[in-house]
């Protein structure tokens, strides 16, 4: 039988070990009104050739087109090693090391990722990560509200240009507990918040958040804007790419004290693109808030002999002890991502990292530089950008889309649904996979499309 | 070995050393960005070179017990095989390159996988629908509570304000439940392990949004008493939520949708054998009957005979919403619908047939060694659970100790101390994919360390011995907080 691996001989020898005469009488205690009789609507069972077969023919009709498309999922180079290493087995199919002594391997690798993370977010402390970046901003919405002990406020001061997808996420994730958004416009000349149109006296909120690059590209003035919320007595919360921290200002020093709490979305940081999950989030603060930090922590400790070890840690915040007290619901996290992206980080390096910024930046540059000198091309904001940037066309984009997926190409992400003033206006990225070439491609088709 | 093996990837740095062909070799000027928001000093990273790094991670992966290296009977884990094909299946290139915004048409493959596990899994639950989202059980829930939440405001019927949890239920389900905004009140559990109809019927009411319920539930039986349960409940207008975490023990023989249960999730790193990864991803879809329906959450995939296509806000506009940015764990969807095709219609039923064959067996083997059992009279459903009470009392060697010596015989530990209602209690869930020597060989070492207790007490409660580290000082872990490694 399939992955049961019972002779019919070992069968009869359990069975009259158990003492019944039948599998089915094992099933005695459920109603005989509620048995099941049979599933017709699964397929009948295949071999494993079969299945291959079938997901090949499924897999080749996705194709791999060009990607100019970011939006918050990057095509990065990935290293062979990360993932043939990530997917050993001893990786792979371990659960939560629950008996730290027999996952000692999972548990140091977890304590280099925390490492790893709050060094690049120049904060004191980050988790063993949450289900991805949109959920681990909603997170840190709920940990700034809890752990804002100079406001009882639970409103949030939220930008327009986060994440549509990820302000979505947080309202249907922290609303049922009386939490709630107001919406801070974005300045639409430079498309980020102009530090000048915040209010003197904005009221009582629990935090502000800032998304460093913000959903267009631009960044924030971070300094400014940390310190303008830190003195309305409310927490700052960033939402930043993973690969732009090594170039950019860590959250950790922005303005006078940094933010303080940083989250984000880790899929860049050695994650296929792979429908959008599994990815991960990851979530960093100042010491002072550890305690109110959600999910899965780990930490170094001794053991009888007085040797290092790791062990899961501060586990008095979390559902399993706390129960309805719990900091989060959350419990399992996304160990394997981020096993992935340790063995990626470390294989990288600070000069890997930076370079692959660096590129990523140039590419888009460039890109720019290509799709603007076409006519009826133009660069929407003024502002400051990383590595992604808003375009308009005279041209109807949904058409322009079309006749480029013809050609293989994703030409970038539209975002008209979401912002309908920003009509015809397409977000587009290169990152260091892009070559010269695949940029001409991209602006050769564009410009025949356009001139139609 | 030298005694780089305990040493932190950090450690080994040396400074300047790099791995050039891991990133393009040009470093172009950083143009265009304002001085103020570049980054001033350098990120501390490790300078390590491939190879170091590779043999890093691959000893340390050596320090780690897993399903393909150990037997791993973590009761309410289902810890099974994850076939290998499930992996590289799910790991070819066009699903890999995918961008989570690709247009429909360039997504066809994908999207069917999709629609076909979602229609795969209303069968095996017997629900109306299916959203594939929620990233993890504990997301399920949400999703789930967050459902009866809409559907009870949908009615404008704002008087309840409290769900009902047994305590024998996951820790979970109550943290779920307050952040939906509902106050938790918990039911006992009577002394055969079923929800105390009795204590049931005083508490609820018109301030009732809901009962959670895990069935199997974590005692390792099968509630025999469902159906008065949901009819209580009904009665009463709140609504019956359904805890997947043990639908590996009934898969084809009974379903939720049958038990009256109106919303429900499932645990696919369990029952449907995607790896669990060290801690995660993984993948808690939600079934609902007809009347919550209108409020799953999105995205969803249609399919129009011809054409599949997402079902998102505009289509759902009573959804509860998104729960991650794209399509929750999509890769983890896709080795569960590749494990359901493997399986297909038969493969199902024998899932929770032998994983019952084997609690079962290794229930009666306990017996015959003498170890006390927490329902001696009730069947085992794909789990049961040992008490090491008398044994604590007498021997003064407690389930701790039980689990920690397990270790140095070669298997990971049951679940320990959980449900919280049976004392020193060991939670066994053998799983389906293992062999009968191996469940012999467990139970034979688990009277093997009775006896070792009875000779040298303080030998078992010294273990492990022959792992990389002995008992962890989780105290000191807790109150001198080391998370971050830092330089001298």
């Amino acid at each position: 039988m399939p992955y049961i691996p019972h002779t019919e001989e070992e069968v009869g020898q359990m069975l009259d070990t158990i003492g019944v005469d039948s599998i089915e009488d094992l099933f005695d205690e459920i109603p005989a009104s509620l048995r099941h009789k049979s599933l017709d609507g699964v397929p009948t069972q295949a071999t494993e050739m079969e299945v291959t077969r079938l997901m090949h023919e499924r897999a080749a009709l996705d194709g791999q087109p060009l990607c100019f498309m970011g939006a918050g999922a990057y095509d990065h180079h990935i290293p062979a090693a990360v993932w043939q290493i990530t997917t050993r087995g001893e990786f792979y199919t371990a659960y939560t090391p629950y008996q730290a002594e027999a996952s000692q391997g999972t548990l140091q690798l977890l304590y280099e990722y925390q490492t790893m993370m709050a060094n690049l977010n120049a904060l004191d402390v980050s988790n063993a990560s949450l289900y991805d970046g949109a959920s681990a901003m909603a997170e840190a919405i709920l940990m700034a509200v809890r752990a804002n002990r100079k406001s009882k406020s639970k409103r949030i001061l939220m930008p327009a240009n986060v994440h549509p997808a990820y302000r979505k996420t947080a309202e249907a994730i922290v609303t049922n507990q009386g939490i709630t958004f107001e919406l801070i416009d974005y300045d639409h000349t430079s498309g980020c918040i102009d530090p000048a149109s915040l209010p003197t006296e904005p009221g009582d909120f629990a935090a502000l958040i800032i998304p460093q690059p913000n959903f267009f590209g631009t960044l924030e003035d971070v300094n400014v804007l940390t310190d303008w919320a830190h003195k309305h007595k409310a927490l700052v919360v960033g939402v930043v790419n993973p690969i732009a921290l090594a170039v950019l200002v860590p959250p950790g020093e922005w303005g006078e004290s940094g933010a303080d709490i940083a989250c984000g979305e880790g899929q860049p940081l050695g994650i296929p693109m792979s429908s959008g999950g599994p990815f991960y989030g990851f979530m960093c603060c100042k010491q002072a808030y550890v305690r109110q930090m959600p999910g899965r922590i780990i930490g170094r400790t001794v053991d009888l002999d007085g040797k290092p070890g790791y062990t899961l840690t501060l586990q008095a915040r979390e559902q399993h002890i706390r129960r309805s007290k719990a900091t989060s619901n959350i419990c399992t996290n996304q160990g394997l991502m981020i096993t992935a992206s340790t063995i990626h980080m470390a294989l990288l390096g600070a000069e890997g990292l930076e370079r692959v910024a660096l590129s990523c930046h140039d590419n888009t540059r460039k890109l720019i530089e290509k799709l603007t000198s076409i006519d009826g091309v133009e660069v929407v904001f003024s502002g400051a950008y990383f590595h992604e940037v808003l375009i308009r066309l005279s041209a109807p984009v949904p058409e322009v889309m079309r006749a480029l997926y013809a050609q293989n190409i994703l030409p970038g992400y539209a975002i008209q649904d979401d912002y309908p003033e920003l009509e015809n206006c397409l977000l587009v990225c290169a990152t260091e996979m892009r070559t010269d070439s695949d940029i001409e491609t991209y602006a050769s088709h564009l410009q025949r499309v356009m001139g139609k | 070995m030298s005694s780089g093996i305990n040493m932190l990837i950090f450690e080994q740095s040396r400074k300047g050393r790099t791995n050039p062909s891991q990133a393009p070799f040009e470093r172009p000027e950083l143009t265009g960005i304002p001085e103020s928001l570049q980054r001033k000093k350098r990120v501390v990273m490790a300078e390590t070179s491939e190879m170091q790094t590779v043999r890093h991670y691959t000893r340390l992966s050596k320090k780690n017990f897993s399903i393909d290296t150990h037997f791993y009977p973590l009761g309410s884990c289902t810890m099974k095989y994850n076939p290998r094909a499930c992996n590289s299946l799910s790991m070819l290139p066009g699903f890999l390159s995918r961008h989570p915004y690709a247009p429909d048409s360039m997504s066809q493959g994908y999207l069917s996988c999709m629609y076909e596990l979602q229609e795969m899994l209303k069968d095996v639950t017997g629900m109306k629908e299916v959203s594939l989202t929620p990233a993890a059980g504990a997301q399920g829930e949400f999703a789930g509570m967050a459902m009866i939440r809409a559907y009870h405001d949908s009615r404008n019927d704002d008087q309840r304000t409290e769900v009902l949890v047994p305590d024998a239920a996951h820790g979970t389900n109550p943290a779920t439940a307050v952040m939906c905004g509902y106050k938790v009140r918990e039911i006992p559990t009577n002394d055969q392990g079923d929800v105390d109809l009795e204590a049931l019927k005083q508490v609820v009411g018109p301030q009732t949004a809901g009962l959670m319920l895990t069935n199997p539930s974590t005692l390792g039986v099968f509630e025999r008493q469902i159906e008065a349960i949901a009819g209580v409940v009904h009665e009463a207008g709140g609504l019956l939520y359904y805890d997947g975490a043990n639908l590996n023990a009934i898969l084809g023989k009974v379903r939720p949708g049958d038990m009256g249960f109106d919303v429900i999730h499932m645990n696919l790193h369990k029952t449907f054998s995607t790896p669990h990864g060290g801690g995660g991803p993984g993948a808690g879809p939600v079934g609902v009957n007809e009347r919550l329906k209108p409020f799953l959450p999105v995205p969803m995939v249609a399919y129009d005979g011809d054409h599949y296509s997402w079902v998102t806000e505009k289509e759902n506009p009573q959804t509860i919403g998104r729960l991650s940015g794209f399509m929750g764990n999509a890769g983890v969807l896709l080795r569960a619908y590749i494990y359901a095709r493997l399986l297909g219609r038969e493969g199902m039923v024998r899932v929770s047939e032998y994983s019952t064959l084997n609690a079962n067996y290794m229930l009666a083997l306990s017996k015959q060694k003498g170890f006390d059992l927490a329902f001696p009279d009730r069947r085992a459903t794909h789990e049961f659970i040992i008490t090491l009470k008398r044994q604590a009392k007498d021997l003064g060697v407690n389930t701790m100790d039980f689990a920690k010596r397990l270790l140095d015989y070669g298997f990971h530990a049951p679940t320990t101390y959980f449900p919280l209602l049976i004392p020193e209690c060991l939670l066994v869930e053998p799983t389906e994919t293992e062999d009968k020597e191996t469940l012999d060989a467990f139970m034979d070492v688990m009277a093997k360390i009775e006896q070792e207790a009875r000779d040298d007490p303080e030998y078992v409660k010294g273990a492990p011995y022959t792992q990389p580290v002995r008992r962890l000082d989780d105290v000191r872990a807790a109150r001198e907080l080391d998370l971050v490694w830092k330089s001298e």
